[in-house]
């Protein structure tokens, strides 16, 4: 799904974040430059204190920079308080106005930028609409439940129809059901508002299903930028394997290179693996297998790797299991709970596991 | 049915609970009994009677007291009834001494709580220690203190001449302005205390989600931090002005006799053998009838708005 134009509508560009100052400062980021493009759904995904949220509310102009640049829409802004920002934000707690009513509090942007009371009353109604609370414009917030706590808090940052919305973990405090309908939900009105929305989460699952393009933050260093589907089947590097989604790490000696393929020892035959990054002959470095790639097998021609079923977990759609291999590793394996579930696999059992064609991913150090 | 039989016990055992409940109070109910209510009747009783010279009532029903205080009917008691202004105008100027205490404890109360509150925790008692320290001392002894420190020849006057800011010593002391600042001093952590305990309950990320929202400091403060800590400020100035109005030590001592407060035109009433104590009773009686009128109307505004929201 190629664009078109590609307009960047936040440009950050060596971005460094220090808490404190001397000996005692405290890197919360380094050197992070992104761009994120016009009308996009841009996810920045990482575990807690990864940094993600500090970047964000260095977008919305609530933390500063130490060094770098953000400009919005090619105008530089880091210098710009948050108040004059176009940019408006979802906070993770929804932060509602207590003592106003629902209207008052999607009405609050609008009343600050000094439109005329029609013009809000007019605009917060739409936006009411918008995300389905018609009725609830009198309320008090504390008189609505979480999730309608959570549209209020989504209208009142779209209101002002700021050019980049920043929504900060607001689906985290939702129960499992509402979580998942607001995520569709979300993603709805993004494409119906054609804002640029950034996103921040430590719910893969979440950034998988939304994002146009996650950027996979740790340690206050970007990791690996791509479509959801570029950030599990082409993993970087192990951290981003191991946080989207799971997957089977093996440390391998690069045995050849060929057509651009890492041929590696694994088990007891070769295999050849993508390869991220550059790979040099006799190095010693780590590939991915994820669970739903290796498959059991009964001729010992496809057996990639021999081990016995520790344990089996049914989980639906799928079955898990954990094998101990023949070197003693312990590793993954998941296969879809189909009607012929081929062969019949159990606990204490000797198998033999299959390798999909181009289900190893050779990652960077 | 066995449902049944729980709910039966569950009642009876409430019912025992509830008639124990209500002998639980019994101390709370005499406390306030003997020392709230028997008082206020005692006064109302005494505003009703008939004075006796040397102080004392005589126990006969008369309505001189509050007569004396809303008409004037000459030296001799024989005149057509005029409006007395003397004592209306001591409780107007009283309110409006109060009322000028009370604005400017707000002006200094609600800054200082708003810094203790925004503190790190581990030091906010300590400043919190420090706002009360003085209150450790007499109320006497502060407000003479006050009174040698802001005299013409005092303190105040000569640092501010020495540094140049005056030329000659601003005279304080026997004016309102000293009053309302003993009344200030007098009661200042009644305003701290009360807006620092809802300003630390505040939470800052409304703030910056309406900094976020375009809002610039002077409309966070008006639309969502005054609102929001709104009972502190409120409990604050009750709490300031109710005392303010009653106060007789500062407007005594810093104020000199022309500028007479209720407290202590009541004072006056009771103390040594020119008082008159149905007076004072009555005028006690009148000040209690206006504080319960605007309590009572601030409560009534409150549960209304309330009431539209529940």
């Amino acid at each position: 799904m190629e664009r078109q134009i590609q307009t960047t509508a936040i440009k950050i560009e060596n971005v460094k974040k220090q808490f404190g100052f001397g000996e005692s400062a405290v890197t919360a980021l380094a050197d992070i430059t992104i761009d994120i493009l016009d009308n996009e759904f841009f996810t920045l995904l990482g575990p807690s204190g990864c940094g993600k949220t500090t970047l964000l509310r260095m977008i919305a102009g609530l933390e500063s920079v130490t060094t770098g640049t953000i400009s919005l829409y090619g105008q530089e802004i880091k210098d710009l308080p948050a108040n004059k920002r176009p940019v408006n934000t979802v906070f993770q707690q929804y932060a509602l106005f207590p003592h106003m009513t629902v209207l008052q509090n999607i009405g609050f942007g609008l009343k600050m930028m000094g439109k005329s009371k029609s013009e809000i009353i007019d605009r917060s109604k739409k936006m009411l609409g918008l995300v389905q609370l018609g009725q609830f414009g009198d309320r008090r917030p504390s008189q609505l439940s979480g999730g309608q706590q959570q549209r209020v808090a989504l209208a009142r940052a779209l209101a002002p129809s700021p050019k980049v919305l920043l929504l900060d973990e607001p689906l985290s405090a939702l129960d499992l059901k509402l979580r998942q309908a607001m995520r569709v939900e979300l993603k709805q009105i993004q494409e119906e508002t054609g804002i640029t929305f950034v996103f921040v989460t430590h719910d893969q699952e979440e950034a998988l299903t939304m994002s146009d393009r996650i950027a996979v933050m740790s340690n206050g260093e970007l990791q690996q930028i791509g479509s959801a589907q570029e950030i599990y089947e082409q993993p970087r590097n192990q951290f981003v394997a191991g946080f989207i989604g799971e997957t089977n790490l093996f440390d391998v000696v690069i045995e050849d290179i060929q057509e651009g393929k890492a041929i590696c020892r694994i088990g007891e035959r070769c295999i050849s693996c993508a390869v991220t990054g550059s790979a040099v002959k006799g190095a010693t470095r780590q590939i991915s297998i994820r669970p739903e790639r290796l498959s059991f097998t009964n001729s010992t021609e496809d057996t990639h790797l021999t081990g016995v079923v520790e344990r089996l977990t049914y989980l639906g759609t799928d079955t898990q299991y954990l094998l101990q291999l023949d070197d003693g590793t312990t590793i993954t394996v998941r296969s879809q709970n189909t009607q012929e579930s081929g062969l019949n696999v159990r606990s204490g059992e000797r198998v033999g596991l299959k390798l999909e064609e181009g289900g190893a991913r050779l990652l960077m150090n | 049915m066995t449902t049944d039989v729980k709910i039966e016990s569950g009642g009876v055992s409430s019912n025992v609970f509830g008639s124990l409940r209500y002998w639980l109070l019994t101390p709370s109910w005499l406390v306030i009994g003997f020392f709230l209510v028997a008082p206020v009747a005692m006064m109302l009783v005494y505003s009703f009677l008939t004075k006796e010279f040397r102080g004392g009532v005589i126990w006969e029903f008369s309505l001189a007291a509050y007569d004396q205080f809303i008409f004037d009917r000459g030296l001799f008691g024989d005149d057509p009834p005029k409006l007395e202004w003397t004592y209306i105008s001591i409780f107007v100027r009283s309110i409006w001494q109060a009322f000028s205490a009370t604005v400017l404890c707000l002006l200094i109360g609600f800054p200082t709580a708003y810094f203790i509150a925004t503190r790190p925790i581990q030091t906010r008692s300590i400043w919190l220690f420090l706002v009360t320290i003085p209150y450790w001392v007499n109320l006497l002894i502060r407000t003479v203190s006050l009174k040698f420190l802001i005299r013409d020849s005092g303190p105040l006057n000569q640092w501010l001449i020495s540094f140049g800011i005056l030329d000659s010593p601003i005279h304080l002391i026997n004016t309102n302005l000293a009053i309302q600042l003993g009344l200030f001093y007098s009661y200042l952590p009644f305003m701290v205390l009360p807006i620092y305990a809802s300003v630390e309950r505040y939470n800052f990320v409304l703030s910056e989600a309406a900094w976020d929202l375009y809002a610039n400091r002077w409309t966070t403060l008006r639309y969502i931090l005054l609102p929001s800590v709104k009972p502190g400020i409120i409990a604050g100035c009750i709490l300031v002005f109710v005392p303010s109005l009653g106060a007789f030590l500062a407007p005594d001592l810093l104020g000199g006799a022309k500028h007479f407060m209720i407290g202590s035109l009541i004072e006056e009433q009771f103390k040594g053998n020119a008082g008159n104590w149905p007076f004072g009773a009555a005028t006690s009686m009148i000040l209690l009838t206006l504080v319960l009128i605007v309590l009572m109307a601030y409560a009534r505004q409150q549960s209304r708005t309330e009431s539209k929201y529940s």
